[in-house]
């Protein structure tokens, strides 16, 4: 299988395509039929990726499974992946199914949207694979178009907002990431991110308006580029189209958005931000350093303060992903590690928390926490489950939440011991908001009449559930099946850092 | 040595006689019949030509001592430019024939539009030149009145007319300075007068000519006519102005900078800068309150021009490309969005307000989706081909050092997504209305649902689009 890769990037897409164009019909049978088609090509794009997983040699910290083609303006359609990448992409394929399944009850407008899921899955897993720059923006951004329209058709009262907001955010941000890609291209005279991997961008020092800037180019590309993985992923400050848009999207776009459109910024960092400017990454640590602390201790506290579920989980996700800014800027190996743990593991439970709040909204239309309380005693088996991804949240030990943040926090305590004891309290804080959550939604009399009536998970919501228990407890217990994939890659990554640091290091001496 | 001659504009030769042919035809013949008629013939000649030219050997061909160029330069804009009027006629003959304005005169006039953009595109002198630019304008001052009865439209003819004539006096002037200064009219001729010392006579009328031409491609500061003239023409008209007019203009202005003052390129970069990013931004902002289709597809016509110009503002063969390219996108965008504006009535009554398509996807999904991609292109948001046309224009202004020019466009393509994402806002997320009547003819449908799909399929390679185009600048830089 030479091309393995496209045909797991566009058989999503291809289903889509015949979806639109072969399926009619409203009643409830075209539905089914509709659900099942997209259940079908998602288990079928996870079974690809299962393919992919194996055929992939963790040993080698090379880009493997590799298709070229020519495109136009002498770019590429350039597709690999290497151990980072292999695991986002088995990330949203193993999330996809399950998100479709949680979504069976939707019954306004099915046909459109499934098809823009699906048409969104083919983007994601796309933004992982390639290796060109454009195809690489091209994935990244055209995520935007489904996700636009799943959040303002399928979305609550105040969809429209959320909707644009979330759009031209994220568009801003990202068009000046290609217009440093422009300029990547011409100054490297390469597309190829393979290529650019090993181009070393100039970094002696500029003087703009009487104003030095260390790093020069580089610092400039670095923060094009930065405005648009930091609006995605998304940090401190400009976060705040995020819990906006988990508030307002339907169940099944927030659990795509929280597990794995944030982690494009993530990925991106990685990617880019460290590889190709090395330079500009150290010099811009300390302000990324500050940025994750205040977005984890920040958004904590407010993450306390909210009267809506979602809201809270959308405010716990920033802060979680302060960690995984700070463990990918202090560029070693447990803090990247730890990074790309906390991505994956966070993108299980933040998803897993989203359907718990899914399951109840489903039943009674609300996601005020005051409407809430004493679940506990009609829904036994919700409040185990919720429970396990409270405490998962909260990073306790024995679930995938505690590797990473253990890790990323042993990595920046190599950097600074400051930015680990801020970020520690994160922990802490994150146990108050997720504990007093749970308390107030599960525990508790069940007082609200509204509340009597209530049943217990079905079938359905527990199979959605458990693959989800199973790789939460599977990380925390046995994290080397991650660390052991994206070990070598790590490993590279990180010494191909210090070596172009070191290399400059070197010519600055001399001169 | 005159058969040389005849024989490079024999195109141009035979649609001047077809148009007196067919003047003639349709004045002996009843009225209801000849405009049915010659609108087909027409639309059909205006193919055949196409194709002709289309299939023209390569090389270049100067005529009339220098007056007249046909190089592969002018055959692309004729090609773009005679396609573009064929699917606007067609797809105007239902709007037309509803509104009983399927008259003999309005293909007719859109010949001799045609024949004078195929002139201005071939034009290496400035007399030839004005010559196809003042036989364009003047069908098109009647086009944009041509519906009598409505004081909307007479007063868009009229608005158009006056100050058409404003930058046409402005071009006349810069024209004669410049042939005072340089002892010519031939383009030629203009370019060895063009050194680093020449004379302050000559700059003024380089400006006042771009001022001129800045007029027609509706430029800012030169586009107050634009919304006022699109919103008040009759739509066939609008989508005609928006497609073929556009072509002409901006590939006359190429032709002009590079033949005649490509010495001068640091003169004039900056201005097409300028204009370039005053369109974008007004364009783009001006838009945003809009509730008339009409009238936002006036102010994103300006907003794409100030695209186009900065692929010329980089003043290399990449951005000469990249505006061919950019143009050619802009037209097809643009041909998918009218025919659909074209269709749109509630009651049998014409509407182009912005809120007749609440919920339209509801109603007609296949159109919404095919809607959502044109936008979507014009947007520049990938994965559309609208995306790569921009993507083009910037790589050339990066390439030519003009890094605040690319940073510029790309705020301003963020600003114009806002109006395109709200007409798809409209479209899925709004109230459900009683909609618009269902009767979109199949013309109209087919050619909305190809242009959406070569908005999509395009993404694979351009066509090979690439690859004619800059062979046509290259013909242009040498």
């Amino acid at each position: 299988m030479t091309n393995l890769l496209s045909i797991m990037i566009f058989t999503p897409l291809a289903a889509a395509l015949i979806m639109m164009l072969l399926l009619r019909g409203e009643e409830k049978q075209a539905q089914l039929n509709v659900k099942l088609l997209t259940l079908i090509t998602t288990a079928a794009t996870f079974l690809i990726s299962v393919f992919v997983f194996f055929e992939f040699d963790p040993s080698s910290a090379d880009f493997q499974l590799l298709e070229e083609a020519e495109w136009l303006f002498g770019l590429h359609y350039k597709v690999g992946i290497d151990g980072i990448s292999v695991l986002f992409v088995m990330l949203t394929t193993i999330l996809m199914p399950i998100t479709v399944i949680a979504c069976w009850n939707v019954e306004h407008r099915v046909k459109e949207f499934m098809a823009a899921f699906l048409v969104l899955e083919s983007f994601m897993i796309g933004v992982f694979c390639s290796l060109d720059l454009v195809l690489f923006y091209l994935f990244f951004e055209a995520g935007l178009i489904p996700m636009f329209l799943i959040i303002g058709i399928w979305g609550g009262k105040n969809r429209i907002y959320a909707t644009f907001k979330f759009f031209l955010y994220t568009l801003l941000g990202s068009i000046l990431m290609l217009i440093a890609m422009i300029a990547l291209w011409t100054i490297a005279d390469s597309s190829d991110i393979t290529a650019l991997l090993n181009f070393t961008v100039p970094s002696a020092s500029l003087t703009i308006l009487g104003l030095t800037i260390p790093g020069g180019i580089q610092t400039i590309m670095w923060f094009a580029f930065f405005a648009s993985f930091a609006v995605k992923l998304p940090m401190w400050p400009v976060h705040t189209w995020l819990p906006d848009a988990h508030v307002q999207a339907p169940t099944g776009g927030s659990v795509i958005l929280a597990a794995i459109l944030l982690k494009m910024g993530g990925y991106g960092f990685l990617r880019f931000s460290l590889p190709m400017f090395p330079i500009a990454s150290e010099i811009m640590t300390p302000f990324v350093m500050w940025l994750s602390v205040v977005a984890i201790i920040y958004t904590s506290l407010v993450a306390m303060m909210q009267e809506d579920m979602k809201k809270l989980i959308a405010y716990s996700s920033v802060a979680h992903m302060g960690f995984v800014t700070l463990g990918i800027f202090a560029a070693n190996r447990q803090g990247i590690d730890g990074a790309i743990f906390q991505m994956i593991s966070h993108g299980f439970i933040s998803g897993a928390l989203f359907l718990c709040v899914g399951v109840i909204y489903d039943r009674m239309h609300t996601r005020g926490i005051d409407d809430y309380g004493g679940l506990v005693i009609k829904m036994p088996v919700y409040a185990l489950i919720f429970m396990l991804f409270t405490l998962a949240n909260v990073g306790l030990p024995g679930t995938s939440g505690f590797v990473g943040e253990f890790l990323t926090l042993v990595g920046v305590y190599q950097y600074s011991s400051w930015a680990a004891v801020f970020a520690a309290t994160g922990v802490v804080l994150s146990a108050c908001y997720a504990l007093w959550l749970f308390r107030r939604v599960v525990f508790g009399d069940l007082i609200k009449a509204s509340l009597k009536t209530i049943d217990d998970m079905d079938w359905r919501e527990r199979i959605v559930f458990a693959p989800l228990v199973i790789m939460t407890l599977l990380l925390g217990i046995y994290p080397s099946i991650v660390t052991d994939v994206i070990g070598i890659s790590v490993q590279h990554l990180v010494s191909h850092v210090e070596e172009s640091r070191q290399l400059i290091a070197i010519t600055a001496g001399k001169n | 040595m005159l058969a040389y001659d005849m024989e490079a504009i024999l195109p141009e030769l035979a649609l001047a006689i077809y148009a007196m042919v067919a003047l003639m035809w349709g004045v002996f013949n009843k009225p209801a019949r000849a405009g049915s008629t010659l609108n087909w013939l027409t639309a059909l000649v205006f193919a055949g030509l196409a194709v002709w030219i289309g299939f023209t050997p390569e090389g270049t061909r100067i005529a009339f001592g220098g007056a007249f160029t046909d190089d592969l330069f002018a055959r692309f804009g004729k090609v773009l430019i005679l396609a573009a009027m064929s699917v606007v006629l067609l797809m105007s003959r239902d709007y037309l024939q509803r509104n009983q304005l399927l008259k003999f005169e309005f293909p007719i006039l859109a010949a001799f539009a045609a024949l004078g953009m195929m002139i201005m595109v071939s034009a290496s002198d400035l007399m030839v030149f004005y010559m196809g630019l003042e036989l364009q304008s003047l069908s098109l001052y009647v086009l944009a009145a041509f519906r009598s009865d409505s004081s909307r439209s007479t007063e868009a003819g009229l608005k158009y007319f006056v100050l058409g004539a404003l930058s046409s006096g402005l071009l006349l002037y810069g024209a004669s300075l410049t042939y005072g200064y340089a002892g010519t009219t031939l383009f030629s001729g203009i370019a060895s007068s063009v050194t680093d010392s020449m004379p302050v006579g000559l700059l003024y009328g380089l400006v006042l000519i771009l001022v001129g031409l800045a007029f027609k491609i509706s430029a800012v500061p030169f586009h107050m006519w634009v919304p006022d003239v699109y919103e008040g023409s009759p739509t066939p008209v609008t989508a005609l102005f928006a497609t073929a007019p556009k072509v002409a203009a901006i590939l006359l202005l190429t032709r002009i900078l590079f033949e005649a003052f490509g010495a001068a390129t640091k003169e004039w970069q900056l201005i097409i800068a300028i204009l370039a990013v005053a369109s974008m931004f007004l364009g783009a902002i001006a838009a945003i309150g809009q509730q008339d289709i009409k009238r936002l597809m006036a102010y994103s016509s300006i907003a794409h021009m100030g695209f186009a110009l900065v692929g010329l503002a980089a003043a290399t063969s990449e951005g000469v490309q990249a505006t061919l390219l950019y143009i050619v996108i802009y037209v097809v965008m643009n041909v998918g969005i009218f025919a659909f504006i074209l269709s749109m009535r509630r009651d049998g009554w014409q509407v182009t307000d912005i809120g007749s398509l609440q919920m339209y996807s509801r109603q007609a999904p296949a159109k919404s989706l095919a809607l959502l991609v044109l936008l979507c292109s014009l947007a520049g948001i990938v994965p559309m081909v609208g995306f790569f046309a921009k993507f083009y224009v910037f790589w050339a202004a990066i390439e030519a050092n003009l890094l605040w020019l690319a940073i510029a466009g790309g705020i301003a393509s963020v600003i114009g997504a806002y109006y395109y994402l709200r007409i798809v806002y409209f479209m899925y997320f709004g109230e459900s209305n009683e909609g618009l009547d269902s009767t979109m003819n199949r013309l109209g449908a087919a050619i909305l649902m190809i242009t959406a799909i070569i908005m999509v399929v395009g993404v694979i390679n351009l066509f090979n689009l690439t690859d004619v185009a800059q062979r046509a600048a290259m013909v242009l830089l040498n």
